[in-house]
């Protein structure tokens, strides 16, 4: 019989898995603690438990840790983690070193439901949630890991179409009987999957990104079939209801399409609709992928947006690409390859 | 730091009016139409008011007295398995229909997989399938849902692509092959496409390959 993960388990889960077995409340914290603050591979290695105790748990449960099956490492450092997750699937995580930051870019989901024009990961499908320990393991099972100064969930999946299993991992992350990371070290990426985004906005205290693309509606629909049941301007007026204080962060990233948004009328469009609000946004350079009818805009025509829309009072930067050599990069991730193919379709 | 008060979407009561199981774990629930609607629309629903709502495609025509949706269980999900429980006289919470993946009049292939067929249904009900083209793909035959009426309505416009089973009325294959083999499809026209990611990813990639431009590609993916 397969045995539950306690790794990914919330303080209040703990408690509840504690008191089912008959064991002190207090036992609930000292495996939290085992679990989060110790790094602890096994439930014997938790000895300040009672021998019961482990005894007990070891016979329902495991700490799920799940080591990454393979690493790629980029000519700019960048290294790509692959992970198995539950059912055979596999997933990605890119580990970004810079001069004074570590940045741990983790995935959400095996695949993802929203079909962007622009994505690697969507070209899979969707194949299964993560669950918030195979959010986290990805934290905690690479060779950087306690090297880390940043996490985003920008990585395969839509984190905020996975709600319930991203605010426990972040619960989690930066709770003090957790790991106790400052919520300001995380920022989570959403298309603007509207009623989740509130969620994760009133039961979470990490910066938010939200994926834009593009000021206009219409187009927007062609590159996001999400932008069919959650406009962008419904994203933003969501926003302006809420009060991120002068700590959390609200950026938007735009990727640039040759041609198709990154024209002076862009320009204008974003300043309309982003009037007012305290944000940045984060210019990328579209990674070409199969099959795809967009270009990536031109440096220099990118740099020109980028001047145009910090001379408009927008504070506006162009992300450089990281791991583009080992597909690592932006909207790059994928694990179709992997795939079990075999499986009956409908279409 | 202080938030506001989370602001839900507004739920209305709906009495359940009709239910049928089309196929196995396949319903569609009738309730009260409280608001007119485009078809192609898509109303959040929840069982209470305090649920959170999940978003179904409307798959009926507008000039209708009631809303109908189509759904099939997802064992893991909170809301279908219950949903298919409902009872007749029931109470049901449902949302202003919205959304902008809406049928014209303009002639248009419409590519759906499964119950992704729902907001063409509601096309067809209100009005809209002339100049229209549907393919529709499943693994069973029994997954044809509405099929008498798209039969009747769209004859040899009505495409049904059957990946497991074979009958006369059915083509037996995968719709993308079918369309890998079209060369005369038009770049002029939309191609509406509603189902999984995975076939709305693929069926746009063949599309973009056969040159029909993104702009003209609408997809709505369910989630």
């Amino acid at each position: 019989m397969q045995k539950e993960p306690l790794y990914g388990k919330t303080l209040n889960e703990l408690k509840e898995i504690v008191k089912q077995h008959n064991l002190p409340g207090f036992t609930a914290g000292q495996i939290a603690d085992w679990l989060y603050k110790k790094r602890a591979e096994s439930i014997d290695s938790m000895t300040n438990l009672s021998k019961k105790a482990r005894q007990l748990l070891s016979e329902n449960f495991e700490t799920g840790i799940t080591l990454p099956s393979k690493v790629q490492e980029s000519v700019d450092g960048t290294k790509k983690y692959l992970f198995p997750a539950h059912k055979q699937l596999f997933i990605e995580a890119a580990y970004i070193p810079e001069d004074n930051r570590k940045t741990l870019c983790i995935s959400s989901q095996v695949g993802c439901k929203m079909g962007c024009l622009f994505c690697m990961t969507g070209k899979q499908g969707f194949q299964s949630q993560l669950t918030a320990g195979e959010i986290l393991n990805q934290i905690r099972s690479i060779p950087e890991s306690e090297e880390l100064t940043n996490v985003v969930y920008m990585g395969m999946g839509e984190p905020l179409d996975n709600i319930e299993e991203v605010l426990k991992s972040l619960d989690i992350l930066t709770s003090d009987w957790g790991y106790g990371w400052s919520p300001r070290r995380i920022n989570v990426s959403t298309i603007g999957i509207v009623p989740a985004m509130r969620r994760f906005i009133e039961e979470s205290e990490a910066h938010l990104a939200i994926s834009l693309h593009t000021p206009f509606n219409e187009e927007r629909q062609k590159l996001m079939p999400i932008e069919q049941v959650y406009s962008i301007e419904q994203v933003i007026e969501t926003l302006r209801e809420y009060d991120f204080g002068r700590q959390r962060r609200i950026s938007f990233e735009y990727i640039m399409f040759e041609g198709i948004n990154d024209t002076p009328a862009h320009v204008k469009g974003l300043t309309k609709l982003l009037n007012g609000i305290r944000c940045r946004i984060n210019l990328i350079r579209f990674h070409p992928i199969p099959d795809s009818p967009l270009r990536g805009t031109p440096h220099k025509t990118m740099q020109w947006f980028c001047d145009q829309l910090n001379n408009k009072g927008i504070t506006t930067t162009i992300r450089r690409s990281r791991g583009e050599d080992i597909y690592a990069a932006c909207g790059l991730l994928s694990t179709k390859a992997l795939l079990n193919d075999n499986k009956p379709k409908d279409f | 730091m202080p938030h506001t008060q989370r602001k839900k979407k507004n739920l209305y009561p709906s009495l359940v009016l009709g239910k049928k199981e089309i196929a196995d774990g396949v319903f569609t629930i009738e309730t009260e139409k409280k608001f007119s609607f485009i078809p192609g629309q898509v109303i959040a629903l929840a069982l209470n008011p305090e649920d959170e709502p999940r978003l179904y495609s409307i798959a009926s025509g507008n000039e209708g007295k009631t809303l109908r949706i189509l759904f099939d269980i997802n064992p893991e999900g909170q809301l279908t398995p219950a949903l298919s429980k409902c009872r007749i006289g029931d109470t049901v919470f449902v949302s202003e229909p919205f959304g902008k993946f809406i049928g014209t009049q303009e002639q248009a292939f419409w590519i759906a997989t499964g119950t992704g067929i729902a907001p063409f249904i509601s096309m067809l009900e209100s009005g809209l399938a002339i100049n229209k083209t549907l393919l529709h793909g499943a693994r069973y035959i029994s997954q044809f849902y509405f099929a008498d009426k798209f039969e009747e309505a769209m004859h040899k416009n009505y495409l049904r692509f059957c990946t497991a089973e074979e009958n006369n009325m059915v083509i037996h294959g995968r719709l993308t092959d079918y369309l890998k083999k079209q060369e005369t499809l038009s770049p002029k026209i939309k191609y509406y496409l509603c189902g999984s990611a995975e076939m709305v990813v693929e069926v746009r990639d063949i599309l973009i390959n056969k040159g029909i431009p993104f702009n003209n590609i609408v997809a709505e993916i369910y989630f």
